[in-house]
């Protein structure tokens, strides 16, 4: 893979919350239009990375460039417009809980251009097509499923023809079926759009599945990277311990803690 | 059509809002529309001012022709120096008029009462009174009566 | 004693941290005005939530404080023999003092609650972020138009207030006591002055709509997107708002009224 085509290029990236180190010189490329999935265990800041692809998080070090374009060193109003050419679904769907199915994928258009009524409703028509919920326009975000949440979320994501589209957590909390459906969407508006995804998850088969390539963040940093085959491979002891999601390994059972006797012993002294 | 008539309602609200305005203006503070009419000043020297303040009314025979806009104390007289702003319409105080103090009821507000004098001329802007009569001071009054003088 | 001082000092930079959160916060909203296209909906639909759902107990408290005003105004007034100063008492406590206080307090608790909890309730379910993820700046879209409706309302409110309150005044007084109605309206009249007193009060109730709503709003985008964070933001709310505009009325009061 050379930088060329590379989309998102993140170099060195360090990132605290409160004193605790969330990223410590992660560097990963990110190739434009394929399908990357970023996996890891709970809590090691995947959804924070997402954030600080989309400029809504600054970096204590590091560089963040997408498409070329250094995320953090923007300007409020360049910042807005880059936002403009990715799109995200967040793992909550996050539709505007007010207003229709409907007016939530019209929503970035009728900010976003100046498209006349008619042409916004034949797009917002297509994009639930799309995602196969033409007939739910008209219900209200709290009258729909968790999986048809996340395809209203997805098809207004996708209203504005991004180029990059970033996946929070899509398959957590998801019923069989409405996993398959959104594995197939997902590989399948990858295909039709050319789009550059970027998926981010600990649901290791489905994320595999769909995937072109795959890296597995850790500590803060990245323990392995490649395509699916590649990474099934991997010689890591960590690597396979999350690929196989074994209860014990590389990654502690236990939170650090004295020796438990010691503990049980204090106790009884008490 | 739900948006339209939420603007309805919101329009009905503001303009209960701009009613109750208009009802504090008119029937609560009694104000009636009409320009600020124009004025000039006249000044009084009184030794007592006791209980004049600012914006108190200046009447004519019971009608209010303008208000107090000063009190000064005159650091050579030590009197007190009231200015006072009187609608131009008012025009005709004649030049021996002289200005009471006076206290609308019993324990209401002190305002200046302009009686009327006898002169064809009538003051100008920037005139003084010829004669002024101070406040009825009531405490000074009972000790009066009290200690028979 | 160093820890203690430790504690108080970094409780003061903490205050003074939230202080200028919430300043940068407030100009940021300020600056942030939609296109009238756009913005005038959100703004219709917003003074809706904030002002005509409060109707209601803004009317009804109105309602019921001018007649305790009436009564314990008689009741007091006629032990001088001057029951006819009943309007002037009415009125002047109304437009000077309780219209704009006691609507401000309301507000905080009917309006102000809400909007921290909507606010709080957007940014848990991440509709915030995903807002500015499309390139959308919810301080213009969300906050902004929040901002305006409160501070366009609550003038409205509190004239209705004390409107009302002036008429349930008169309801008790006029009506039901027998003073005479020509005389609760004349001595209205002649105390109640235009400029000073129904003027201040809507000097008084435009900076009571701009710092509750300002509480309000920060509260709910500051608040910690959890169950706990907006149930908390929404108590702050209503008790910071509370104490400001009991404390901001002693000081507006004290400059408009206590010659100073």
């Amino acid at each position: 893979m050379t930088s060329e085509s590379a989309f998102i290029d993140i170099q060195d990236l360090v990132f605290l919350r409160g004193e605790r180190r969330i990223f410590d010189g992660l560097s990963l490329k990110i190739p434009r239009g394929k399908v990357t999935a970023i996996m890891g265990p709970s809590g090691t800041g995947k959804t924070t990375l997402l954030k600080l692809i989309g400029g809504q998080l600054r970096p204590e070090s590091g560089r963040i460039t997408v498409d070329g374009i250094c995320v953090h060193e923007l300007r409020r109003s360049a910042l807005y417009d880059l936002r403009k050419r990715m799109g995200m679904l967040f793992q909550s769907g996050a539709l505007f809980s007010d207003i229709s199915a409907y007016e939530n994928v019209a929503f970035p258009l009728r900010v976003h251009t100046k498209l006349p009524e008619d042409m916004i409703r034949d797009i917002v028509l297509m994009k639930l097509e799309a995602v196969g919920l033409r007939g739910a326009r008209d219900l209200m975000p709290s009258e729909l499923s968790g999986g048809m949440t996340r395809r209203v979320a997805l098809a207004r994501s996708i209203a504005l023809d991004p180029e990059l589209i970033m996946y929070d957590e899509p398959f957590t909390g998801q019923d069989p079926i409405a996993k398959g459906v959104l594995v197939e969407m997902i590989s399948k508006l990858n295909r039709s759009m050319g789009l550059t995804s970027v998926l981010v998850s600990h649901d290791v088969p489905e994320s595999l599945s769909i995937c072109d390539y795959a890296c597995i963040v850790s500590n803060g940093q990245v323990i392995g990277a490649g395509t699916p085959e590649e990474l099934q491979g991997n010689p890591s002891e960590r690597v396979q311990q999350f690929l196989q999601g074994k209860p014990d390994g590389p990654v502690p059972f236990h939170y650090p803690a004295e020796p438990i006797a010691e503990d049980l012993a204090d106790g009884a002294q008490r | 059509m739900r948006q339209r008539t939420m603007e309805i309602v919101v329009g009905a609200f503001v303009l209960a809002g701009c009613g109750a305005l208009l009802f504090l203006a008119l029937q609560v503070s009694g104000l009636t529309p009409q320009a600020a009419e124009p004025t000039y000043k006249v000044y009084a020297n009184f030794n007592d001012v006791g209980g004049l303040s600012v914006r108190g009314q200046v009447s004519m025979a019971g009608v209010t022709i303008g208000r107090v806009t000063a009190i000064t104390l005159d650091p050579k007289t030590y009197q007190a120096r009231v200015e006072m702003e009187i609608n131009k319409s008012a025009e005709i105080i004649p030049t021996d008029s002289s200005a009471i103090i006076r206290t609308a009821g019993l324990l209401g507000e002190k305002y200046v009462d302009v009686s009327v004098g006898a002169d064809q001329e009538y003051m100008k802007d920037g005139d003084t009174f010829y004669g002024t009569q101070s406040a009825l001071n009531i405490e000074r009054l009972i000790s009066n009566f009290a200690s028979g003088k | 004693m160093m820890d203690r001082l430790a504690t108080i000092g970094r409780g003061t930079f903490d205050i003074l941290a939230s202080l200028g959160r919430s300043s940068e916060f407030l100009l940021r909203s300020l600056v942030a005005v939609p296109r009238p296209a756009t913005g005038l909906p959100l703004l219709v639909k917003q003074i809706y939530a904030v002002g005509v759902l409060s109707l209601a107990i803004i009317v009804v408290s109105g309602l019921f404080i001018g007649m305790v005003l009436g009564l314990q105004g008689y009741n007091i007034l006629t032990d001088y023999g001057s029951e006819q100063a009943i309007g002037q008492m009415v009125a002047l406590t109304l437009v000077r003092e309780l219209g704009p206080v006691v609507t401000a307090l309301l507000f905080a608790g009917r309006a102000g609650s809400a909007l921290t909890a909507e606010i709080g309730l957007m940014k848990a379910t991440e509709q915030l972020s995903s807002m500015e993820m499309m390139g959308v700046d919810p301080l213009r879209r969300v906050i902004a138009p929040r901002f305006w409706a409160g501070f366009i309302t609550m003038p409205l409110l509190a004239m209705i207030f004390s409107v009302v309150g002036i008429w349930g005044g008169m309801l008790v007084g006029v009506d039901w006591l027998g003073v005479f109605e020509g005389s609760y309206w004349a001595n209205m009249q002649a105390s109640v002055d235009f400029g000073e007193d129904v003027l201040n009060g809507i000097i008084k109730s435009i900076a009571f709509g701009f710092v509750c709503t300002w509480i309000a709003v920060y509260q709910g985008y500051d608040s910690v997107p959890t169950s706990e964070g907006i149930s908390s933001a929404t108590t702050k709310t209503v008790v910071y708002s509370s104490l400001a505009v009991l404390g901001l009325d002693f000081i507006l009061t004290a400059v408009m009224f206590g010659d100073i």
